[in-house]
């Protein structure tokens, strides 16, 4: 039947209840009899831990525990999500990777500033607190690794045991013989680009509570991406089955990634619940989190692009170096991400990439709002874009010139991505996207304001992979009333799932939206899921809810043919109802339920996608910014942004989720820096110091977009959480060399401080 | 975080006030709108054992805009004096730098006494008391007592108000004649602390020459200072793109900035040159066109 809800921008159902303040985030999680946790945190960035005396502590009356290294396993963490990259991966790249989790409490040393080394559990926060400084831990400082540099140096501490150097994953993709191309190639730009550590800061900070029942069974609400993940990973510390642990992901404020990751607070906060027989919270301050929830994007790029004279790309290398703190829990996804993303929507016929993980006394650093990718496209675009210059050709031009065209579609990029399948372009229309972002932006240059300042434009495109394996799962049945119940493993931060998925299982089962509960981040009613992270949801979920909601309309017409005594192929499920074509005979879906209870016949579907590789989405952005000469200050003007992310479900979460990302990547862009002094000490851990843009600091985005089906999923979808934040760095850092006077240095690097611009002009 | 434990006492009138101040001493600390207190006890970076309100003590909170002053009761919320009738026509500087405090919600709270008294070096109201002769009223067991601003304030975070006293108010003289004002800052987003902030308030006489010119800067020392060299060099000239450049290179020897996260010395230097000379032009330029000509 004709597709009805699917591509509608219905407002959302979740923001009625959110609005008026009757949203359940962890903070109203309240179990009577709660106890609450607070962590005693590494004020070194590098220390032995010699001794630790709780008893002052123990002693402070409201005090019920003080947890240390010693009361709990001091294995690594499980493994979560991606650690162990698929054989595939393996076989082609032989990568160089040391398994680096971070214990539960660590025994040994502390490796940041903020680490959690002992919890204090008391009848409120502000008695932990209290009892937290009462803690006494004698510690023996060790040299602290604040930069890569520090870490690389030759009589540099090992930060982990068993080490010969701090280097945590390195490994090449190669296509061709780039070097030899460069060789050959009219221009080779060869720059350093760096791009600097960020925090994620969703609004609403990390928490957990843990509620043990009588009979062993634990419930633990926790502000995560990933509920079933972590149920698993419970299961493994604990020792309790997984049938017996129920992890709820609530409202969740904002994720962005930096939920996406396993974090030991979150374990300990269960394992002390089981311990103590009661329940037990914690939520985390800004302080804490700004410490040690996870950071990202430290990156620094040492790249060559080639070019012909005409302004063809001729090759491409690049040795990326990843500052990825004390730990490296995943692997080597992000430095592959880069990778992966690294050509983008161009031809680049040689490549050759090398990426370091280096260990650093830092914050772990992990996928934070495209993951890797911004960091790709900032080298990239900006390379692309000096290059241009050094040919006296038009960027626009150079950029036509080279982006793979519709025609070429599939278009295999001779590498692979990190689910080890061949990294192909299915789908999308880049010279469109380009010419239409160039459109709205105007391509005049060398303007100045009425009050003196000089303005330029820049732009840059990327593709995204998204909608990753290995699978997501849903539930789909019919309650007495005649609703529909749809239970996934997909955890909603704000994506609006409760109304883009209720869109997708309405059309695929003849009933309204409205009709449709969505429950997500519960693992209760699904014995498998993945959780939301890498722009997959509406792709994964969505495809799983969309089969499982097929499944359960067959058995509805089964059921109902056999009620009626007509043909399933004569009837139709519409607004509630399962009706005979042509005639008015109608049975609602309750009164179905109720019949398939009483026959003991099943309406109800599990299914799992599986999706073969990633689907890819694409985007042009472009921007105009102002830049005060005297002072280096940047006013973003106008910014556009045309992308293509597949079939549309809710134009209008469609259009939230891309201006939040592009906020964010402003953010980066001119904004926001993680700055540790070298001595690995926190220097911003407040918001005051780390600047996140607020209203008025985001300019009017305006959004066009194509729809391009993706070819891997019925619907034809791809993801678009992540799309946002992945090109305004490089766009603004174009726009900002534009608008410089000639002789100005080159930008290299975010965020695009004023005393860094000022630095540019004054160097001429 | 949470504050450590202390002892909350509200007193209701000013002598009760004092009388708690003098049994406490060193370890009360009034609360005031509490938008620099309580995030400093919420990350425990102050501990006082007791918290001495003063939201119920009346009369703390007038303002009033008369011909020559504007006098602002220690109590009076920033947002009060934002939306104080006529100040923007009378003295465009002080609504500039009101506006910058915080955002809205922070002026809401904010108190004028309060900011006076935290004395953080980038204080728009510090600029304010020291660009306009302010006269701050101390009341202490042994009565009241009036000290100008440049005494008040000595450096970072200290004043020369004893632990037994109160601010109440403060009188700010207001430029008279034919006059304009400016208060310009740099700061990385809306609402944040100023890396740098200049108020310049430019008097002309007769000829349309500088008769009275005021230039204070802040961000760029311990406190707010007061550019005399530049005032100096302005003075009995007329204030054109050249004279103010020229008074403007006086300006290096008067301020000392240091370097944070955000700004390093060399960059304050540069910024605070730039906007002195964007405010005095403004300043001048409003000075030109002031409808508003009080007798000198």
């Amino acid at each position: 039947m004709a597709r009805r809800w699917v591509g509608q921008p219905l407002r959302r159902r979740e923001d009625d209840r959110l609005l008026r303040g009757r949203g359940r985030f962890i903070g109203d999680v309240a179990i009577p009899g709660e106890l609450h946790v607070v962590f005693v945190r590494s004020p070194y960035a590098h220390a032995r831990i010699v001794a630790i005396d709780e008893s002052r502590a123990l002693a402070l009356k409201g005090v019920v525990a003080v947890v240390t290294h010693k009361d709990v396993p001091d294995s690594p963490l499980p493994p979560f999500l991606w650690d162990t990259p698929p054989e595939k991966l393996v076989a082609a790249l032989k990568p160089f990777l040391r398994p680096c989790h971070p214990p539960l409490l660590p025994p040994d040393r502390a490796r940041y500033v903020g680490q959690a080394l002992v919890a204090v559990v008391a009848e409120n926060r502000y008695v932990a607190e209290d009892a937290a400084e009462l803690v006494v831990v004698e510690y023996e400082p060790l040299e602290p690794l604040a930069t890569v540099e520090a870490a690389l140096a030759g009589d540099a501490p090992m930060v982990h045991d068993g080490w010969e150097d701090n280097i945590a994953v390195r490994f090449t993709v190669r296509k061709g013989d780039a070097k030899d191309a460069l060789a050959n190639a009219a221009v080779v730009v060869a720059e350093r680009f760096s791009i600097q550590r960020q925090a994620g800061i969703p609004i609403e900070m990390r928490g957990a509570v843990a509620d043990p029942d009588e009979d062993g069974s634990l419930t633990l609400w926790c502000s995560t991406q990933n509920a079933h993940p972590l149920r698993r990973a419970m299961s493994r510390v604990s020792g309790l089955a997984p049938e017996r642990i129920r992890v709820i992901a609530p409202d969740v404020g904002g994720g962005f990634g930096i939920k996406g990751v396993l974090y030991p607070e979150d374990l300990l906060v269960g394992l002390i619940a089981l311990r103590l027989g009661r329940p037990v919270k914690w939520l985390e301050d800004r302080l804490e989190h700004m410490q040690s929830a996870v950071h990202a994007r430290e990156q620094v790029h040492e790249l060559e692009l080639g070019l012909s004279a005409e302004g063809e790309i001729v090759a491409l290398r690049d040795f990326i170096r990843v500052d990825t703190g004390a730990y490296n829990p995943l692997g080597l996804v992000i430095p592959y991400n880069t990778i992966a993303h690294l050509m983008g929507p161009y031809r680049v016929p040689a490549f050759e990439a090398v990426a370091e993980g280096v260990i650093t006394t830092k914050a772990p650093t992990a996928p934070y709002r495209g993951a890797g990718r911004p960091e790709a496209v900032f080298a990239f675009e900006r390379a692309l874009e000096l290059g241009a210059h050094r040919l006296n050709l038009d960027s626009l031009e150079v950029r036509l010139r080279n982006l793979v065209r519709p025609e070429e579609m599939p278009f295999d990029t001779g590498i692979l991505y990190r689910d080890g399948e061949p990294l192909v372009l299915d789908g999308g229309d880049y010279p469109e996207l380009l010419r239409r972002a160039a459109d709205r932006i105007g391509w005049d240059s060398g303007v100045r304001l009425a009050d003196g300042r000089r303005v330029g434009r820049g732009i840059a495109m990327y593709v995204e992979g998204t909608g990753i394996g290995p699978y997501e799962g849903a539930h789909v049945s019919l309650t007495a009333d005649g609703r529909v119940l749809v239970r996934t493993g997909a955890c909603s931060q704000g994506q609006g799932h409760a109304t883009v998925l209720a869109q997708i299982c309405a059309d695929a089962m003849g009933v309204g939206p409205d009709d449709v509960d969505i429950i997500g981040g519960d693992t209760e009613g699904l014995e498998r899921g993945w959780g939301t992270v890498a722009s997959r949801s509406v792709v994964v979920a969505g495809s799983a809810v969309s089969e499982a909601a097929v499944t359960v309309k067959q058995q509805l017409l089964k059921l109902a043919s056999g009620l009626l005594e007509i043909a399933s192929a004569d009837l139709t499920v519409e607004d509630g109802q399962v009706r005979a074509v042509g005639t008015a005979r109608a049975l609602t879906l309750a009164e179905i339920v109720a019949e398939a209870g009483r026959r003991g016949v099943v309406l109800e579907a599990t299914r799992y996608h599986e999706p073969p590789t990633v689907t890819w989405s694409s985007g042009a952005h472009t921007a105009r910014v102002a830049v005060d000469e005297e002072t280096g200050v940047v006013e973003v003007l106008d910014y556009a942004v045309v992308h293509d992310c597949g079939r549309v479900v809710n134009p209008l979460v469609v259009e939230g989720q891309v201006i939040g990302g592009v906020a964010q990547g402003l953010a980066g862009a001119l904004y926001e820096e993680v700055l540790y002094d070298e001595d690995g000490q926190l220097l911003n851990g407040t918001l005051v110091d780390y600047l996140v843009p607020t209203a008025e600091e985001v300019p009017t985005i305006r959004l066009d977009h194509l729809e391009t089906p993706s070819p891997l999923n019925p619907l034809g979808l791809r993801g678009v959480g992540e799309g946002g934040a992945i090109a305004p760095p490089a766009v603004i850092a174009n726009a900002v060399q534009d608008a410089l006077p000639p002789g100005a240095g080159v930008v290299r690097r975010t965020p695009l401080s004023p005393p860094y611009v000022r630095e540019l002009i004054g160097r001429q | 975080m949470k504050p450590p434990p202390f002892e909350y006492i509200a007193p209701e009138s000013i002598e009760e006030a004092l009388a708690a101040l003098r049994e406490h001493g060193d370890e009360a600390k009034v609360l005031a709108g509490g938008q620099s207190l309580m995030p400093l006890l919420a990350f425990r970076l102050l501990r006082p054992s007791v918290l001495v309100d003063l939201n119920r003590v009346p009369g703390l909170d007038e303002l009033r805009l008369d011909k020559e002053t504007l006098v602002v009761g220690a109590m009076a919320r920033q947002r009060a004096v934002e939306m104080l009738v006529g100040l923007r026509e009378r003295c465009a500087m002080v609504s500039e730098a009101v506006e910058l405090v915080g955002h809205v919600a922070i002026r809401n709270r904010g108190t004028v006494g309060g900011s006076l008294v935290h004395a953080d070096p980038a204080a728009e109201w510090a600029a304010l008391v020291v660009a306009l002769d302010g006269e701050l009223e101390l009341f202490g067991p042994s009565g009241s007592r009036k000290m100008a601003a440049a005494e008040f304030l000595i450096t970072y975070f200290t004043t020369a108000l004893a632990p037994d006293e109160l601010l109440t108010r403060v009188q700010l003289s207001l430029p008279n004649g034919r006059s304009g004002s400016c208060f310009l800052e740099l700061c990385r987003r809306h609402g944040d602390f100023a890396i740098v902030g200049v108020g310049a308030v430019v008097t002309l006489g007769a000829n349309g020459e500088v008769a009275d010119g005021r230039v204070v800067l802040i961000g760029i020392a311990e406190r707010a200072v007061r550019a005399t060299a530049v005032e100096k060099a302005l003075a009995g000239e007329r204030p054109t793109e050249q004279t103010i450049a020229q008074a403007v290179r006086e300006l290096d020897g008067e301020i000392s900035p240091g370097s944070d996260i955000h700004a390093s010395e060399s960059y304050r230097r540069q910024v605070a040159a730039v906007l002195t000379r964007r405010a005095l032009a403004r300043a001048a330029e409003r000075a030109q066109k002031a409808e508003y000509a009080s007798e000198a």
